[in-house]
C-alpha cells in the first residue's frame, strides 16, 4: 500500500503567511505539497465553522497562519484567531478528532523559510496520526 | 441543448457562470515542473467552464489579450487565471477584465507557482495534481464571485513625513515644491539626522554639513513644510488619504517663537553631559542645541539633566525659557505619509573580540567622522583617547556587524567600505608619513566615481589593504597600542600588525524604534529587519498599505545619493493620489444580510474599530472606515455578517473543492483545451 498522504487544508492571511509562503517560493525552500491554501484578508475572517467544514470535508489537518502577535495588518485579528483556534481544540475531541490535527501558527512575510518548516511539520506530524476518523468515513 | 437550457436559466434567475480558466506556463517556471497542458484539460471538464487554455506568459501583453478577446468571444463572465501568487499580478488580471468590460472582481487567481512549482520541483506529479486542485479551488470560488465598485475616497493634500534626516527633508522638499502642505516630524530637536554628524562624504569629499545645511535651511523656510522637532508619531489611524496622526510634541521648555538662538542660556548653564551628537566624545549643556547649524535653531532644556537653577532664564533676553512648558499633542490630517526614520549604527560592543568599549583606542566610524571634524569635540584633530596624541598608525577593520550571521546581520551594510576608505584617505591626507591599514573581505565600491576613488586610495595614497577578516584585536595594557591579529587570505599568512588606533566599521542597523514605527504604521519587516517594501523591483517605494511610503536607510543600507533618489521617488509616489485628488478604495468591507440578522451585537462587540452600530435592532457597517478583517464575519451565529468578496459561500465552496472532485456533471458542448 502507499503511504498516506494527508489532505491538509490551510488558512492564511494575506499580508504575512500567505506571503511568507510566496517568500517560500522565489527562495525555492522545497516542502511536501499536502496542502491547499485558502486565502483570506485576515485570520480574524476565518469562522470556526471553516475548520468543522474542512474536517467534515475529511481534511485530515488544518493549518491556520498569521502574523505574529503585534504584527496585525488589522492590529489585533490573529489574537481573535487564536482564541478561536483554542476554542476548537478543545471541541474537537467531542467529534473524536485529535486537537493536534489542528495547527496555528504566526509566520511573517519575511520568514519564508519558516514557511517551509512548518508545512514540512505539520505534514510530518498528521502523518503520523494517521487519516482522520472522519476523513476516512468521508472516503467511504 | 445544455447551453441553451443553461441560457434559459440564466434569465429566470442569476446569469449562469460562463468561466474562463487560463494556465499559465511562466516560460519553464509553471511548465517545467506542472503538466500544464494537463491541468488545462482537467480545467475544461470543470462545471461552468467554457473555455480552458494554457499560454506561455498569461502576464503579457499577448496573454491578457486572450483573455480580453475570449470574454467578447465566449461571453465569459468569470476569469480564473492559474499562475504566479495573487499579490504579484492580481491587479495585472484585474485591469484585463475591466478593459474588457468585466467587473475586475469576477476575477480569482491560482497559485500554482510560488505556492506549487518553485516549492515542489522534484514532485512533477504531485505539483501537477496540486495545480488541478488549486484550479478547481479557484473555479469554485470564482462561480461566487460578484461584481464590486470600488468606492472613491477623497485625499487629503497633506502629507507627513516621519523621519528628519537628509531623506525626509528631500522628501518634504519635493512634495513642498510640487504644492503639497507637508509636516516634516523629527524626533530629536534638530533636523539633519546621521548625514550631519559625517565629516566628508565620498567620493566627491564634500563636507557633508555644506551640502546637508542649506536642505534643512529650504525645508524650515518653505512655506508648505511645517517642522516639528522633538516629536513623535503616537497614534496612526486611517487609511490612504484620510489618515489622521497624533505627535506629541515634546516640551523643549524653551518657546520656539521666542527663542533667537543666541546660545547664551548655554553658556551660563552649569550642567555639562555627554553630547550625543558627538558620540558621547564631547560635552554639551543641559541647555543645547545638538550642533551650531541646528534646524530650528532652538534650545532645548533636557529635562533629565536640568537641575533647574534657573542659571539659562536669569540670561535669557527674549524670555525664551518656560519650565512650565507640557507637551503638546497635535492632530494632523494628511492623505499620504512617507517613512524616513534612517537607521541606527552596530553596537560594536557585540563583536567583543575587537574590543569596542573596553580598549579606549578602538572606536567606530562615526566617532572617526566627530574627531575628524572642525566642530567636533577636539576641533578636528584626530587624537588618540588613550593619551590625546596624534596616531601614526591606523587601523581600518570592515564588515563590524555586516556580512556577519554570528551577530545576526548576513546583509551587506554598503557604505562601510567606501567610509572607511574615505576616511582613511582624509588622514593620509593630513599625514602621508602615516601608516593606514583597511582590513576587508571584499571591496565593493559600486557607484559612480567609487571605483575610481578605491583605486586611488590604495595607488596614489598608499593605503595598505589587507584580505582578511581579523579574528582579535588585543590591547597593549601599558602603551594601550593595539595588536590586530589577521590572517591574510591572498598571502595566506598569519599577520600580527601593532597600531595606534583602531577604527571598526560599524554595519547599519534598523533603527531602534523601528518595532514601534512597524506597529503604529503596520508595516512589514523583511528578514534583515528593515521595514519591507510592496516589491523589491517594482514597487521599491511603495509599502503594502495604500498611501505609505519609504525613504532612505529604514527599507535598507543605502549611502547618500541613493537615499536622495529614494527619498525622491517616494515624494513622486506619494504625490500621485494628492495630484488625483480621490482614489480607489478596496471594497473588501463587512455588509450585513438584513434578513439574517437578529440584532444580536456580537458583531458589534467583535469590532476593534467600532465600525458597527445598530440601526432599527439591526447591524449596520459604517463601510468608509471599515478595514476588511472579517473578524464580525467570523462572529456571527447566523451568516448574517458577511465580507464583500470573501463571503461564506465563497470559502465554503474552496474548502469543499479543496477535499473534493466534483460530482456534478461537467463539462459543455464548446469545451476546449488547447493544445
Amino acid at each position: 500500500m502507499a503511504e498516506f498522504e494527508p489532505k491538509i487544508v490551510a488558512f492564511m492571511c494575506n499580508w504575512c503567511s500567505y506571503a511568507g509562503g510566496d517568500l517560500a517560493g522565489t527562495s525555492r525552500l522545497q516542502y511536501p505539497p499536502n496542502a491547499r491554501i485558502i486565502r483570506l484578508m485576515c485570520t480574524a475572517r476565518l469562522d470556526p465553522a471553516f475548520v468543522l467544514k474542512a474536517f467534515a470535508e475529511g481534511a485530515d489537518g488544518v493549518l491556520v497562519a498569521g502574523c505574529h502577535i503585534g504584527d496585525c495588518h488589522y492590529v489585533s485579528g490573529n489574537l481573535k484567531a487564536e482564541k478561536r483556534v483554542k476554542m476548537l481544540k478543545k471541541l474537537l475531541p467531542e467529534l473524536g478528532i485529535e486537537p493536534e490535527r489542528l495547527m496555528l501558527r504566526w509566520i511573517s512575510a519575511a520568514e519564508g523559510e519558516r514557511f517551509a518548516n512548518t508545512m514540512k511539520e505539520f505534514i510530518a506530524l498528521v502523518k503520523k496520526l494517521g487519516p482522520s476518523p472522519l476523513s476516512v468515513s468521508a472516503r467511504g | 441543448m445544455a447551453e441553451k437550457k443553461a441560457e434559459r436559466k440564466a434569465e429566470e434567475k442569476e446569469e449562469e457562470p460562463r468561466i474562463g480558466v487560463y494556465v499559465c506556463h511562466c516560460g519553464v517556471n509553471i511548465a517545467g515542473v506542472v503538466d500544464v497542458k494537463e491541468v488545462a484539460k482537467y480545467a475544461s471538464k470543470l462545471k461552468n467552464v467554457v473555455v480552458a487554455r494554457d499560454y506561455k506568459y498569461m502576464c503579457a501583453d499577448p496573454g491578457q489579450q486572450l483573455i480580453k478577446d475570449d470574454i467578447k468571444e465566449h461571453k465569459l463572465n468569470r476569469i480564473v487565471v492559474a499562475a504566479c501568487s495573487p499579490r504579484m499580478h492580481e491587479p495585472t488580471f484585474r485591469r484585463a477584465l475591466e478593459e474588457a468590460g468585466l467587473n475586475p472582481f469576477l476575477f480569482e487567481q491560482a497559485n500554482i507557482r510560488e505556492h506549487n512549482s518553485w516549492v515542489h520541483m522534484k514532485q512533477p506529479k504531485e505539483a501537477t495534481e496540486k495545480a488541478k486542485d488549486l484550479t478547481r479551488m479557484a473555479v469554485a470560488r470564482a462561480r461566487r464571485l460578484e461584481p464590486q465598485q470600488k468606492p472613491k475616497v477623497k485625499v487629503e493634500r497633506a502629507a507627513l513625513v516621519i523621519g528628519g534626516g537628509v531623506a525626509g527633508i528631500q522628501s518634504a522638499l519635493d512634495l513642498a515644491d510640487m504644492g503639497f502642505k507637508v509636516y516634516l516630524v523629527e524626533k530629536s530637536p534638530s533636523l539633519g539626522g546621521k548625514m550631519a554628524q559625517l565629516d566628508k562624504t565620498f567620493p566627491t569629499m564634500d563636507c557633508s554639513a555644506c551640502i546637508l545645511t542649506p536642505k534643512m535651511v529650504d525645508a524650515a523656510r518653505h512655506e508648505n513644510i511645517e517642522i516639528i522637532t522633538y516629536a513623535e508619531v503616537e497614534e496612526v489611524d486611517g487609511y490612504i488619504g484620510n489618515f489622521t496622526v497624533k505627535i506629541r510634541k515634546r516640551a523643549k521648555q524653551v518657546l520656539e517663537d521666542k527663542c533667537t538662538g543666541c546660545g547664551l542660556c548655554a553658556e551660563a548653564c552649569p550642567v555639562e553631559v555627554p553630547n550625543e551628537f558627538d558620540q558621547g566624545l564631547g560635552v554639551r549643556k543641559a541647555i543645547y542645541v545638538p550642533f551650531p547649524q541646528a534646524v530650528p535653531l532652538v534650545y532645548t532644556i533636557d529635562d533629565e539633566a536640568c537641575l533647574g537653577c534657573g542659571m539659562c532664564e536669569a540670561v535669557c533676553g527674549p524670555e525664551a525659557i518656560d519650565y512650565e512648558q507640557k507637551d503638546e499633542v497635535l492632530e494632523l490630517k494628511v492623505g499620504t505619509i512617507i517613512v524616513a526614520t534612517g537607521f541606527d549604527q552596530f553596537d560594536a560592543r557585540r563583536k567583543p573580540e575587537y574590543g569596542y568599549g573596553r580598549y579606549e583606542n578602538v572606536i567606530t566610524g562615526l566617532e572617526f567622522e566627530r574627531l575628524v571634524n572642525a566642530s567636533g569635540p577636539t576641533g578636528g584633530k584626530l587624537l588618540r583617547p588613550s593619551d590625546g596624541k596624534e596616531p601614526h598608525r591606523i587601523g581600518f577593520i570592515l564588515c563590524v556587524g555586516s556580512r556577519d550571521a554570528k551577530v545576526g546581520n548576513p546583509y551587506c551594510s554598503r557604505v562601510c567600505c567606501m567610509y572607511s576608505i574615505k576616511n582613511a584617505r582624509l588622514y593620509k591626507e593630513k599625514h602621508p608619513e602615516a601608516e593606514v591599514y583597511i582590513f576587508y573581505m571584499d571591496i565593493r565600491a559600486y557607484g559612480k566615481g567609487y571605483e575610481e576613488f578605491y583605486r586611488q586610495a590604495q595607488e596614489e595614497y598608499g593605503i595598505k589593504f589587507i584580505r582578511g577578516r581579523p579574528g582579535e584585536v588585543v590591547e597593549d595594557p601599558k602603551t594601550k597600542n593595539l595588536l590586530v591579529r589577521v590572517e591574510d587570505t591572498l598571502l595566506g599568512l598569519p599577520l600580527e600588525i601593532e597600531l595606534d588606533l583602531v577604527v571598526l566599521a560599524a554595519g547599519m542597523e534598523p533603527a531602534r524604534d523601528s518595532e514601534k514605527i512597524q506597529r503604529l504604521l503596520r508595516l512589514s519587516r523583511s528578514a534583515d529587519g528593515f521595514f519591507a517594501e510592496a516589491h523589491p523591483k517594482l514597487r521599491p517605494v511603495d509599502t503594502l498599505t495604500d498611501g505609505i511610503y519609504l525613504a532612505g536607510t529604514c527599507q535598507g543600507p543605502k549611502d547618500i545619493p541613493d537615499t536622495v533618489s529614494q527619498a525622491s521617488a517616494a515624494a513622486a509616489r506619494a504625490a500621485i493620489p494628492m495630484a488625483m485628488g480621490e482614489v480607489e478604495t478596496e471594497p473588501i468591507v463587512a455588509f450585513v444580510r438584513k434578513e439574517l440578522c437578529i440584532g444580536c451585537r456580537i458583531c458589534e462587540r467583535t469590532c476593534d474599530f467600532g465600525v458597527i452600530t445598530m440601526v432599527d435592532r439591526k447591524a449596520h457597517v459604517n463601510e468608509a472606515i471599515c478595514k476588511g478583517c472579517g473578524a464580525c464575519a467570523a462572529a456571527c451565529p447566523t451568516g448574517a455578517m458577511q465580507i464583500r468578496h470573501f463571503t461564506d459561500e465563497q470559502i465554503y465552496a474552496m474548502i469543499e473543492a479543496a477535499l473534493r472532485e466534483e460530482t456534478e456533471e461537467g463539462g459543455r458542448e464548446e469545451v476546449k483545451a488547447e493544445a
